[in-house]
C-alpha cells in the first residue's frame, strides 16, 4: 500500500479547493490514504445495509395489526428489587461510547508512534467491546428466558423478537468482528510491526500505523449505528 | 520511483491545462505535468503455478478469471433458455421439462443471467482487466483483496449450481422471489433451493462488495500522473458509476436475502402476512410481503444500470475509435453516465405498478422514470453524431455497435410504453415485457460484450479473432436475436401471459402456436452460434493472426503498455504520463489519425487540437 506524498503541491481549503482537486490529475483526494478512503467507502455502503434494516423495522412494526411490546417494560433490568427500565442498555451504551474515546486516543497515540500506550489503548477498546458484546449476550438470554423468539413472544407483535434479534445480532457481528481486528492490531502494535513496516501476513503489504486510524474509523461507525438501534429500538 | 518523476523543474501545484495553451511556441513548459503524488506501488509478484494464476493477485488474471466464470454461467443460462423455449414452442417434447422444472429454469435463467453473468462480467471482468490499464495504474490498489472478490464470486456460483442438486431441486419462484410463495410449500425448490439461492447473493455481494472498493479507489486515488477524471475513458466512466451504484443498491438485496432465509429458517414473518392454505392458518402472520418487493427493486432498478453503464462506456470507446472520430460530447456523455446513475435510485417502484400503490405515487415513479429517458435519449444522439461523417472501418466490433444501437433504441421505446401506469397495466404480465427487458438488458448489453471482446481480444491474447467468423456471429446473433424478439411485442399485445407453463386450449392459440414455434426455433439458432465465438477464441489462440501493439490505432492507455500482452505491474519500469483525452482522432495535420494519450503536447504543436 502506498503512503501518499504530497510534495510542492498547495492544498487549497473550501469548495474552491475541493473543485480543484476534484478536476486535478491521480488523486481525487489529495494525501488520503488508499485504506482509509476504502474504509469510507464501504461504511457508506454498510450505512445502507443498517438504513435498510431500520427502514425495514419501522415498516415492519407499522403494519403488524398486534401491538407493539413496550420497550421501557421489556428491556427493564431488576436493581435492588426494583425494576429499572434500559438500565443494562444505558451501561452497554456507555460502555460503548467510551471505547471509541479509547480508540480516538489510540489513533493519537499511533501517529506520535507511541507504541505503547497505542497498543494499551487499542486493546482496551478491544475490552470494551467484548464487554459490549457480552452485556449483549446477557440481554438476549435474558429475553430467551422470558419467552421471546424470533418468531414469536409474550409481550405482543411477533415481529418484535424477529427485528430485535436481527437487528442486534447484525450489529452485535460488526462489534465481535471489530473486537477480533482489534486484539490482532493490538499484537501487532506491541509486537512493533508498524516501527519495522513488517509486511502483513496475508497482504503482503507493509504497515503502518494509518491502519489504526483505519480500524477506528470503523469502530466509530459501529458506535454510531449503535446510537440509532438504541433510539429506534428502545426508545421508541 | 523518484528519478522517474524528477523529469519537470518546477514542482508547483499546476494543472497542464493552465500551461503554455494558446502561444504557437514549442516550449518546455507544454508538457508540464504535475509531479507524482503516489509512491510506486508495492506489487506480490507470484512465483509458482498456484500464486500466478489461480490465487492470483493480477487483476488482469483475475479479470479473465471472472470472465470465464461468468461465461460458464451464461452458457449454464443459455441451456435453461433453450429447454425453456422447447417447452414453450413445442409443448410436451421433452417430457422432463415439467411445469416445476419450467418455473425453476424461469427463476435460474433470470438470476443467473442478470447478476452472475452480465454482473460479474462488467464489473468483475471488464473492470478488473480494464480499469488499471486505462487510468495508468500498475494494479488494483488492493490485490490481495481483489482475489478474495473472484474467490467469493467462485463460491457464490458454486452454491447456485448446487442449489441444482438439493432435494426439490433450485427455487422456481420467479428471479424476483416474491414472497410469500417463495418459501411456501407448493411452490418448487421452496426447501434448500431457496435457502441456497439466498446463500449464494449473500456471497456474491459480500465477493462483489471488495471488488468494488478497488474499483472505485483505483479510479478515485491511484490514476497516473496528468490522467483527470476528465480525461479518462467512457469504459472507466460506465464501470466507475456502475460500480457506485452497486455498492448503493446491493445492500438493499442483502438484507432481503437475509430476512428471506430467516422467514425459512427460523420461522419469523418479515415477508410473511396472515396466510390460509387448504382452510387453515398458517404459523406466519403480520408481515408484509410488499416490503420485500421494495427492498428487491430498490436493488433491481439500480442493477439494471450496473449492467447497462459499462455496456454505455464501452460502446462509447469502441465506436470512436473504429469511427477515427472523436466521440461527440464527452461531457456531456460523463454527465449523462452521472445523471442516470443518480436517477436510477428514484425509479425502483415503477417494477410494482400492478402491486397496486397510491396513484400520486405511481405517477411519481412514471415521472422519474420518463425523465431517465432524457439523459438516455442524449446518448443515444452522441453515438449516432459520433458514426456521422466518421471514417467509419465495417469491422465485426463495429457491426457489434451497430447493432447495439438499433438493439437499445428498440428497447429503450418500448420502455416508454412500460413505464407509464396506465399502459404498464395491461402489458406487464404479457410477453410485451419480456420482449422489452431482453431487448434492452439482455440483447443489448451482449451486444457490447461482444463487440468488447473482438475489440479487446488483441491486447489479452496477442492475436486477432478470425473476422470471418465474427461476422457470421454477429448476423445470425443479430438476425437471430430480431426474431425472437420482435414477435414477443406482438404475443404481448394480443395478450399472452408471461411466465405460463402452457397455453392449452385459450383463445390465443391459433396466432400464437406457430409465433412461439418460430420464436423457438431462432432461440435455438441464437443460442448455437454463441459457440461460434467460443470456437473462434480457441482456434484463434493458436492460429491467429498475431495483432502487435495497438492493432486498432486506439489511443488510450491500455494499448501503450512496453509488452503486448501487458506483463503484471503493466508498464515496465516507468508509468506512462497522460497528456490529452484518448480521443484525439483524425485530428487535422497530425502525422497519423490518431495522437495517443501519452503524445505530449510539443509532439503535435502544429495540429489544430483542442487543449482537453
Amino acid at each position: 500500500m502506498s503512503e501518499p506524498k504530497i510534495e510542492g503541491i498547495e492544498l487549497k481549503p473550501g469548495f474552491k479547493g475541493m473543485a480543484e482537486d476534484t478536476g486535478s490529475d491521480q488523486t481525487m483526494f489529495k494525501g488520503v490514504h488508499w485504506g482509509k478512503a476504502m474504509m469510507w467507502i464501504f461504511l457508506l455502503s454498510d450505512t445502507f445495509i443498517f438504513s435498510c434494516f431500520l427502514i425495514a423495522y419501522m415498516k415492519g412494526r407499522g403494519s403488524t395489526p398486534v401491538e407493539w411490546p413496550n420497550p421501557s417494560e421489556v428491556f427493564a433490568l431488576d436493581a435492588f428489587g426494583v425494576p429499572v427500565p434500559l438500565l443494562l442498555i444505558a451501561i452497554m451504551t456507555f460502555v460503548l461510547i467510551t471505547s471509541s474515546g479509547t480508540m480516538a486516543l489510540a489513533v493519537k497515540y499511533g501517529y506520535e508512534k507511541n507504541r505503547k500506550m497505542c497498543g494499551w489503548l487499542v486493546l482496551a477498546t478491544a475490552i470494551g467491546g467484548l464487554t459490549f458484546v457480552g452485556m449483549q449476550a446477557f440481554e438476549w438470554s435474558k429475553l430467551i428466558h422470558e419467552g421471546v423468539r424470533p418468531w414469536e413472544n409474550p409481550f405482543g407483535a411477533a415481529q418484535f423478537g424477529s427485528f430485535f434479534f436481527m437487528i442486534t445480532g447484525f450489529h452485535g457481528t460488526h462489534v465481535s468482528i471489530g473486537v477480533i481486528f482489534l486484539f490482532i492490531y493490538a499484537y501487532k502494535v506491541f509486537a512493533g510491526h508498524y516501527d519495522q513496516q513488517k509486511r502483513g501476513w496475508f497482504t503482503s503489504m507493509k504497515g503502518d500505523y494509518v491502519e489504526i486510524e483505519i480500524l477506528g474509523l470503523y469502530w466509530h461507525f459501529v458506535d454510531l449505528v449503535w446510537v440509532f438501534i438504541f433510539a429506534f429500538f428502545y426508545l421508541w | 520511483m523518484s528519478e522517474d518523476y524528477n523529469d519537470n523543474k518546477t514542482i508547483h501545484a499546476q494543472s497542464s491545462e493552465t500551461m503554455g495553451g494558446g502561444s504557437a511556441g514549442v516550449t518546455p513548459d507544454m508538457d508540464y505535468v504535475r509531479p507524482a503524488e503516489i509512491a510506486d506501488q508495492d506489487l506480490y509478484h507470484g512465483h509458482s503455478f498456484i500464486t500466478k494464476w489461480i490465487f492470483c493477485q493480477d487483476a488482469k488474471v483475475i479479470g479473465v478469471q471472472y470472465f470465464l466464470l461468468a461465461t460458464f454461467t451464461g452458457v449454464v443460462g443459455l441451456i435453461l433458455s433453450w429447454l425453456m423455449r422447447l417447452q414453450l414452442g413445442f409443448p410436451g417434447a421433452a417430457g422432463f421439462v415439467t411445469a416445476e422444472h419450467y418455473y425453476q429454469f424461469v427463476t435460474m435463467h433470470g438470476m443467473i443471467m442478470v447478476v452472475y453473468f452480465l454482473t460479474a462480467l462488467f464489473l468483475g471482468g471488464f473492470g478488473n482487466y480494464l480499469i488499471p490499464l486505462m487510468v495508468g495504474a500498475r494494479d488494483m490498489v488492493f490485490p490481495y483483496l481483489n482475489m478474495v472478490s473472484f474467490w467469493s464470486f467462485f463460491v457464490a456460483v458454486a452454491v447456485l449450481m448446487a442449489s441444482f442438486f438439493v432435494p426439490g431441486g433450485p427455487t422456481g419462484a420467479g428471479w424476483t422471489l416474491y414472497p410469500p410463495q417463495t418459501i411456501l410449500e407448493g411452490t418448487p425448490g421452496s426447501g434448500a433451493g431457496i435457502l441456497l439461492m439466498c446463500l449464494s447473493l449473500i456471497l456474491f455481494v459480500a465477493g462483489f462488495t471488495m471488488g468494488g472498493l478497488n474499483y472505485l479507489i483505483t479510479v478515485l486515488q491511484a490514476r497516473t500522473r496528468g490522467m483527470t477524471l476528465m480525461r479518462m475513458p467512457l469504459t472507466v466512466w460506465g464501470i466507475f458509476t456502475a460500480t457506485v451504484l452497486a455498492m448503493l443498491a446491493f445492500p438493499a438485496l442483502l438484507v432481503g436475502a437475509l430476512m428471506m432465509s430467516l422467514d425459512k429458517v427460523l420461522g419469523t414473518s418479515f415477508f410473511m402476512p396472515t396466510i390460509l392454505k387448504a382452510g387453515e392458518v398458517l404459523e406466519y402472520g403480520g408481515g408484509s410481503p410488499i416490503l420485500f418487493q421494495h427492498l428487491f427493486w430498490f436493488f433491481g432498478h439500480p442493477e439494471v444500470y450496473i449492467v447497462a453503464l459499462p455496456a454505455f462506456g464501452i460502446i462509447s470507446d469502441l465506436i470512436s475509435v473504429h469511427a477515427r472520430k472523436n466521440i461527440f460530447g464527452y461531457r456531456m456523455m460523463v454527465w449523462a453516465i452521472v445523471g442516470i446513475g443518480a436517477l436510477s435510485f428514484f425509479v425502483w417502484a415503477h417494477h410494482m405498478y400492478v402491486s397496486g400503490m397510491n396513484p400520486w405515487f405511481g405517477f411519481f415513479f412514471a415521472t422519474t422514470t420518463l425523465i431517465i429517458a432524457v439523459p438516455t435519449a442524449m446518448k443515444v444522439y452522441n453515438w449516432i453524431l459520433t458514426l456521422w461523417r466518421g471514417n467509419i472501418r465495417m469491422n465485426t466490433v463495429m457491426l457489434w455497435c451497430l447493432g447495439f444501437i438499433v438493439t437499445f433504441v428498440n428497447g429503450g421505446i418500448t420502455g416508454i410504453f412500460l413505464g407509464n401506469v396506465s399502459v404498464d397495466v395491461p402489458l406487464s404480465d404479457t410477453y410485451f415485457v419480456v420482449a422489452h427487458f431482453h431487448m434492452v438488458m439482455g440483447i443489448a448489453p451482449l451486444m457490447v460484450i461482444m463487440g468488447a471482446v473482438y475489440h479487446w481480444f488483441p491486447l489479452v491474447a496477442g492475436r486477432f479473432l478470425s473476422e470471418k467468423l465474427g461476422k457470421w456471429h454477429f448476423w445470425l446473433t443479430f438476425l437471430g436475436a430480431y426474431s425472437i424478439y420482435f414477435p414477443m411485442h406482438y404475443l404481448g399485445f394480443i395478450g399472452v401471459p408471461r411466465r405460463y407453463y402452457e397455453m392449452y386450449d385459450s383463445p390465443y392459440v391459433t396466432s400464437a402456436v406457430g409465433m412461439n414455434e418460430f420464436i423457438s426455433l431462432a432461440a435455438f439458432l441464437v443460442g448455437a452460434a454463441q459457440f461460434i465465438l467460443i470456437y473462434n477464441i480457441i482456434k484463434t489462440l493458436k492460429t491467429g493472426k498475431p495483432a502487435g501493439k495497438n492493432p486498432w490505432k486506439a489511443n488510450s492507455l491500455e494499448w501503450l503498455t512496453p509488452t503486448v500482452p501487458p506483463e503484471h505491474g503493466n508498464w515496465g519500469d516507468r508509468l506512462p504520463v497522460v497528456h490529452r483525452w484518448p480521443y484525439d482522432f483524425s485530428v487535422p495535420g497530425a502525422k497519423d489519425d490518431y495522437i495517443t494519450q501519452t503524445t505530449p503536447p510539443s509532439e503535435v504543436s502544429n495540429t489544430g487540437v483542442e487543449k482537453t
